[in-house]
Formats: C-alpha cells, structure tokens, sequence
C-alpha cells in the first residue's frame, strides 16, 4: 500500500493548502486577490480530487475522494506541516504558496514520466499551474519585501515563521522506493534555486533553521489543523451517507 | 437585484431642450451610447448610481456564499462554490470598469460603499444559514438577478449592456448550479428535504423585493425606462419570476411560502399574496440582520489590505525608477 499512502500524502497537501487559500475569498485585499486566490484554491482542489480518486482504487476498499477527504481526522491527515499553517497576513500566505509551489512544480516535471498513467497526467497539468503560482506569488513575494518598510518587515516575520517548514517538504515518506513517484529528496536543488532568485529581488536573506520542524507525514500536526477539519468536514460529519 | 439601484437615483438635468431632444433621439433609434459620447448629466448620474450599485451588490454578494466555502459538504460542490464566488468577483470588476468609463473611480466608489454612502442589493443583508441556502441564491437569487440583467442586455449605455451579456451566461449557469443543489436536497434524507424547505421559506419574499417597489411607488423609473436604461417595469419583471418559478418549484416538491399563491387564468399569471415592504425598506435602509456585518467585513478586508496596497505601489514606483536608471 505504499503507493495509496504515497498518493494520499500528495492529495492531502493539495487539499488542506487549497481549502486555507480559499478561507480568503471575500476578505483580499485587493479585487484582483479575490478573483486571484480561488483560481489558485480550484487549481489545489481539482489536483486533490484526481489524487484522491486515484488513492481509492490503488486501496481498492471503496472510499471514494469524498470519504478520503471528509471522514479522516487530522491524525490520519498526511499533509506537511507547511500546508496547514494558517493563513496570517497576506505575507505569510503568499510565501506559504511560493514555497509549496516552488517545489511542486519541479516534482510534476519529474513525476510526468511517471509509469503510473494517473500520476503522469496530473503532473502534465499540475506542473502549469505550479509554474503560475510560483509567478503569482513569487511576484507578491518581491513586491512586500522591495515595497515598504512596513511590508519588508512583514515578509521577513513569514520567512522567519514559515521557513522551519520547508524542510519536511524534501522528506521520502511513504513514497520511499516508489518508482512511480519521483524523490522528493532530488528536488532540494531546484527548490533553493527558485527561492534564492525571487529572495534575491525581494532583498531577502534565507535564514539559518535550527531545528526543521517534521511530522506531517506519520500524521503528527499543529494544533491549527484539527480546527481546519472540523470546519470542513462538520456539515458532511452530520449526514453521514447523504448525497449533496 | 439592481433595479433597487435607481432609489434614490437623481435623474434631474439641467441641460438644453435640443440636447435633450437629440439625446432622446440617438435613444430611440437603439443607438448605443459611449462613454465619449455628449449625454445628460442626469443620465451620467444615474447609470453612475445604478452600475456602482450593481457592482457593490456583486462584491457583497461574495460573502454569504463565501460563508460555506470552507463548509462545502464535497469537494465537487466545494471547488463549485469557489469557482461562483469567484465569477461574482469578477462581475463586480467588469462593473466597476464600466462604471468608471463615466468618469469615476473604483476607489471611490469603495469608499461610498464602506462609509454606507452607496448602497447595495438588500438580498445580501439575510444570513445563510445552511447548506440549502447556496441551492435557494443560486435558484431564486441568481434567478431574480437574470430577469432583471436579461433586459440591460439591451441597455442604451454601451459598457454595461456589453458587461452584462457576459455576466448574464453566468448568472445562468449560476442559476441551473443552484437549482441542481436544491434538487439533491429535495430528493435526499429527510433532514435534506427539511433544510431546502427551510431555506426556501426563508428566501422566497426576499427575492421577490429584490425587483423593488411597486410601480406605482416607483419614484425613478420613468425616466430610466425613456432613457432605455430600464427596460421593464419592477411589477411586469417580478410577475415573470413567479410565473417561471412556481413550476420549478412544484417539480421539486417545495412549498413557495404564500398561502396566496394561485394560479389566474384571467391574466395568465399567478397572483401572490402582499409583499411585506416595511421589512423591505427597514432592510434597505440598513437594519437587516446583516448589513452591519456585511460592511463591517468588507471594511475590515480593505483596511487590513491597506499595507499590501501601498506595498504594491511603493515597489512599482522603485522598479520604474531602477528601469529608468538602466536606461
């Protein structure tokens, strides 16, 4: 079942970051956010929903995308910690998106040749809408850390707050000796690239981790992932079995 | 929604008979009008008054759904939902930047919504409460929305007749989502049925003020319908919304809230029982159960954004000038 825990940890990721992208909608601060940022949730969400399917067959125990999603509480949710961080200011969120974003879309890339057909087509579309959100918020990232003093000072409290997780994000997990899903490991060099080039125009240091906080993947959260689900899953929760 | 847009609307004008006299001749003959074209005054002030109110309603209007975004009870209606709050905000953009080809700015017209100045559709006052309540918008709401946006279409000011026909496919696609929500439910558990007839009970006379007063208590129509801005009377659009809705409801096996609904053969048309217009004006003129809330939400939104904003600029404004440098 390495592969179900595998794909499972991917649609996990996808989910819990789309669904705090899409927390925001409404409440931008600009018009253009409000239409900016669930294009980015639907984008998240739609790679989710395929990824979920495709955990169900490899299972083959009958839960659907649904049941994945809404039946499983935040120990058995295997999303990374970085996902679930709440969304802060428009600085944390936009990092958390760049971050995410910079290493997924160099995974996609390798993953398109996938021998697994279902991985490779979502890599072929997900690595396009990677390369958009690293450019939506890659740009928002220079633009709060070259804007004000007090957007800079801003951007550096992300870093600082965010960056102790993007270490988890270069972990094997279940996807450990499968071949059908590339290393995350071998992705670390394109990551730092991406980041050391939008950090270098945005006049920001990369900072040293003391400890790189992990744990996402055995199902080990923050506390702020248990409040996320049982928003989420409280109305489906309530009618089990109900078709909406 | 928005014919609630012409309350209050000043169309008063202070310009020569000729040139009202040609004015209302370019009208006649169906030719469109452009933001460079000679117009009225009192017509300026008036689409104004009624693109900005339209545009205010759809920004608004972002926040009860928004309010289940994050409830959604699947992940298709959940990544629906998004992708409808989403089309809403981007209504309210094409209406702002048609409003501002008549000379006003979309931060001023933020400002007027947010100091209370300008107004929005009343509808977006009521709270949503349940799940069934994302089915009943888009099934009466959206659905009371299109009758009034299939005539402006055909509005004589060019930028919003055009920004409508886009908005219009929407709505109707917005329309048939909510309907099909509301069909799930009718057909489902018991506890379902109960929250898609609960919803309806709820919406169903706010959806028939959404088309506005009668039109004998219309104060601005006439002016707007000669000036082709309004097309149909508020009593002749509301009439269609019944007619058209009371099958769809029938066929879903809801109850419509109104002991008086019936069928006249006389006039081919239902009769309805007595719309309740004091909560109407109480709720337009800001003492629904949300309208503090909702404002107070957009507000917080754009003062919490304020930092971002003048980040943006600050940024483009040292790129301009590092480019400059270069040169």
């Amino acid at each position: 079942m390495a592969l179900f825990d595998a794909v499972l940890e991917l649609a996990d990721d996808h989910l819990v970051l789309g669904h705090r992208i899409s927390e925001w909608c409404g409440h931008a601060p600009m018009l253009e956010e409000d239409l900016a940022m669930p294009n980015m949730a639907l984008d998240l969400i739609g790679t989710a929903r395929v990824l979920y399917d495709h955990a169900g067959k490899l299972e083959g125990q009958g839960r659907d995308e649904d049941v994945l999603a809404y039946t499983r509480g935040e120990r058995e949710y295997r999303n990374c910690l970085l996902v679930e961080r709440e969304n802060g200011d428009f600085a944390v969120t936009m990092l958390r998106q760049f971050y995410f974003a910079a290493f997924m879309e160099p995974y996609w890339q390798a993953a398109a040749n996938s021998s697994d057909a279902v991985i490779a087509g979502v890599a072929g579309k997900a690595v396009k809408e990677m390369a958009y959100h690293i450019r939506h918020a890659g740009e928002w990232v220079i633009r709060l850390g070259d804007g004000t003093e007090e957007s800079a000072a801003k951007m550096r409290d992300a870093v600082d707050e965010l960056h102790r997780y993007t270490g988890e994000l270069f972990e094997e997990g279940a996807a450990e000796g499968e071949d059908a899903l590339p290393s995350r490991a071998s992705i670390r060099p394109a990551w730092e690239a991406t980041v050391a080039g939008v950090f270098a125009e945005a006049n920001l240091e990369m900072p040293e981790v003391r400890y790189a906080q992990t744990g996402g993947r055995n199902g080990i959260h923050g506390e702020a992932l248990g409040h996320m689900l049982a928003e989420m899953q409280v109305l489906a929760r309530a009618h089990p079995g109900a078709v909406w | 929604m928005y014919s609630q847009g012409l309350i209050g609307a000043d169309g008063s004008t202070e310009e020569t008979q000729e040139f009202l006299d040609a004015f209302q001749k370019r009208i006649d003959a169906e030719e469109k009008i452009e933001p460079n074209d000679p117009m009225p005054e009192g017509y300026r002030r008036t689409l104004v008054r009624q693109i900005g109110q339209h545009a205010h309603s759809e920004i608004v209007g972002m926040l009860p759904e928004g309010n289940w975004i994050t409830r959604a009870p699947s992940l298709r209606r959940k990544a629906a939902l998004l992708a409808k709050v989403q089309d809403e905000g981007g209504h309210g953009l094409y209406l702002y930047s048609a409003a501002e080809t008549l000379g006003v700015s979309r931060e001023q017209m933020t400002e007027e919504l947010l100091s209370g100045k300008a107004k929005y559709s009343s509808i977006f006052n009521y709270p949503t409460l349940s799940w069934a309540d994302m089915g009943t918008i888009g099934w009466l709401v959206d659905g009371a929305a299109i009758m009034n946006q299939i005539p402006l279409c055909r509005c004589s000011f060019g930028p919003y007749a055009r920004a409508m026909i886009r908005v219009c496919k929407e709505e109707s696609f917005h329309q048939r989502q909510g309907y099909e929500i509301v069909m799930y439910l009718a057909r489902g558990t018991k506890e379902q049925r109960d929250m898609a007839q609960d919803s309806l009970n709820r919406w169903w006379w706010p959806s028939l003020m959404m088309f506005g007063p009668h039109d004998a208590d219309s104060a601005h129509s006439e002016q707007s319908m000669e000036w082709k801005i309004k097309r149909f009377s508020n009593d002749a659009l509301r009439q269609k919304f019944i007619d058209a809705t009371v099958p769809q409801a029938e066929f879903l096996g809801l109850t419509l809230p109104d002991p008086d609904l019936k069928w006249n053969d006389e006039k081919g048309g239902y009769d309805h029982g007595p719309i309740d217009w004091d909560e109407f004006w109480r709720v337009v003129k800001g003492d629904g159960v949300m309208n503090r809330d909702r404002v107070k939400a957009r507000k917080k939104a754009w003062d919490d954004g304020a930092w971002v904003r003048e980040a943006a600029l600050a940024h483009a404004v040292k790129r301009e000038a590092r480019m400059q440098a270069a040169e």
